[in-house]
């Protein structure tokens, strides 16, 4: 049986607007994946549960608070603390180009600001989490 | 590392492996199978709990309740507590979107919970076609309780009884007349019954017409191995008779009850219900019924595929294609194709 790409689209922090991250998870079910959507105001710390317990290849980040410098690098880290680092980790968001440097720096493999499409998102992860077929 | 199952690390109660290992099952890859078997012999002894009922009626947050009262119980020990989830995937791109965590952010971070979600993968019934290894492989982790949510179900996604030793069936207020409580289905494999949002107005009215329903036409709990009797297997069952026997005199009367899962009122009741069917099950031997009805069951679904995939081996792609082909242009109806195809 085809392998599926599990994804974990989260939204750390306290902003209150899931749009984004909901058209995002619409765009990688429609794309064949599979999609854990968490919902708001998730800490790292559940982030890192739910990425182990899903057993994810992907955590999507979407963050427009502006909250991205100080969440990011505590997400990153609680997941390297679980034995998580081979987990691919992409941000979107409000994100101004000029952090997108640091973000990859700290080991994220993508970084997407407004006016990203949907399938600039999908292609990537089809990049980085080839399909396997099994048996 | 992927393609790999590490089951004494599983056994052991390692959460990464675990995960790792509900994966490769998930798959049905050679290492999930292989971790299948070695697990098998360690699993049997969680409480498997099954909730189903309609998409929104509150599966999820009745699930989110139920765990964090056994987790924090008012006397006794709090139970390990796993959870399956299942969504349904996308009959067109195979993708989905598995959104029950959302409403179980109160027990995300209980190290005593673990929850998987899992989508349907184009098996119908309300689990996927893995649901009971996934479960299998989290009894043999060591947790004492299993809540298996099923997709939202209608009328007939009854897989689950089959599965679970306890079925709650969840219900909304406001879904139907009293009609739709005596049809056929999803009613019929409740042992508890749950009627959610119950500060709604129509709720003691649904409350009314789901017991009135349960009275007249309880003909008492069957016995587990009648129950997959709808079910022809391929070979003759084991019947435990002198188990069966013994327990037929009395019967589990199905509760109804009343919560309100989004402010955790009337979740002891549920709980207490679940624990008293348990009780229920195990001092009628019905425990035992019910793990062999499913553990035939399965070995029945599993030689279904086995013969098939050894039919498949026998017969050549040519033949079948030139079956097919009289079947569509309508020269051969598909009884006589199947018995062509099989008389090789």
């Amino acid at each position: 049986m085809e392998r599926k790409i599990r994804v974990l689209i989260a939204k750390p922090g306290l902003d209150g607007h899931d749009r984004g991250a909901k058209l995002i998870a619409r765009a990688l079910r429609d794309a064949g994946m599979e999609v854990i959507y968490t919902g708001l105001r998730q800490t790292p710390q559940m982030i890192t549960t739910a990425a182990l317990q899903e057993d994810v290849d992907v955590v999507g980040l979407s963050i427009l608070s502006g909250a991205h410098m100080t969440l990011v690098p505590r997400v990153m880290d609680s997941l390297k603390e679980a034995g998580l680092g081979d987990v691919a980790v992409f941000v979107g968001g409000i994100i101004p180009e000029e952090d997108g440097p640091a973000l990859q720096e700290m080991g994220v493999k993508g970084v997407y600001g407004p006016g990203t499409t949907t399938q600039q998102v999908i292609d990537a992860i089809r990049r980085l989490v080839p399909a396997q077929a099994e048996d | 590392m992927r393609g790999t199952v590490d089951v004494q690390a599983v056994l052991a109660g390692d959460r990464r492996a675990l995960a790792r290992a509900l994966t490769e099952v998930e798959n049905d890859s050679p290492a999930g199978r292989e971790a299948l078997d070695a697990l098998f012999p360690s699993s049997g002894k969680a409480h498997l709990v099954g909730v189903t009922g309609s998409p929104g009626a509150g599966k999820s947050s009745l699930v989110n309740q139920i765990t964090r009262l056994l987790r924090n119980p008012e006397e006794g020990e709090a139970k390990k507590v796993a959870i399956v989830a299942v969504d349904p995937s996308s009959p067109f791109t195979g993708g989905a979107i598995l959104g029950d965590r959302i409403r179980m952010r109160d027990i995300a971070d209980d190290p005593g919970v673990f929850i998987r979600s899992m989508a349907s993968r184009g098996h119908l019934g309300g689990i996927a076609r893995t649901t009971s290894a996934l479960v299998r492989v989290l009894d043999a982790a060591g947790f004492d309780l299993i809540l298996i949510e099923t997709v939202g179900a209608g009328q007939s996604e009854v897989d689950i009884a089959r599965l679970a030793h306890t079925t709650i069936v969840v219900e909304a207020p406001g879904m139907g007349d009293d009609i739709q409580a005596i049809k056929a289905g999803i009613l019929e494999i409740a042992d508890i019954l749950v009627v959610n949002k119950a500060d709604h107005p129509l709720a003691d009215n649904t409350l009314r017409a789901l017991s009135a329903s349960l009275e007249f036409a309880r003909p008492g709990q069957m016995a587990a191995v009648d129950r997959f009797h709808h079910k022809e297997l391929a070979f003759a069952p084991v019947k435990l008779d002198q188990i069966a026997n013994e327990s037929e005199n009395e019967h589990w009367t199905p509760p109804v009850l009343k919560t309100v899962s989004t402010k955790g009122v009337g979740i002891e009741k549920v709980v207490e219900a679940i624990g008293k069917h348990a009780v229920f099950l195990r001092t009628h031997n019905q425990w035992q019924l019910r793990d062999a009805a499913r553990l035939q069951e399965e070995l029945n679904e599993l030689l279904m595929a086995a013969f098939a995939a050894e039919w498949r081996k026998k017969v050549e792609q040519s033949r079948i294609e030139a079956v097919l082909g009289e079947m569509l242009e309508r020269k051969l109806s598909p009884q006589s194709a199947a018995f062509k195809l099989l008389s090789v």
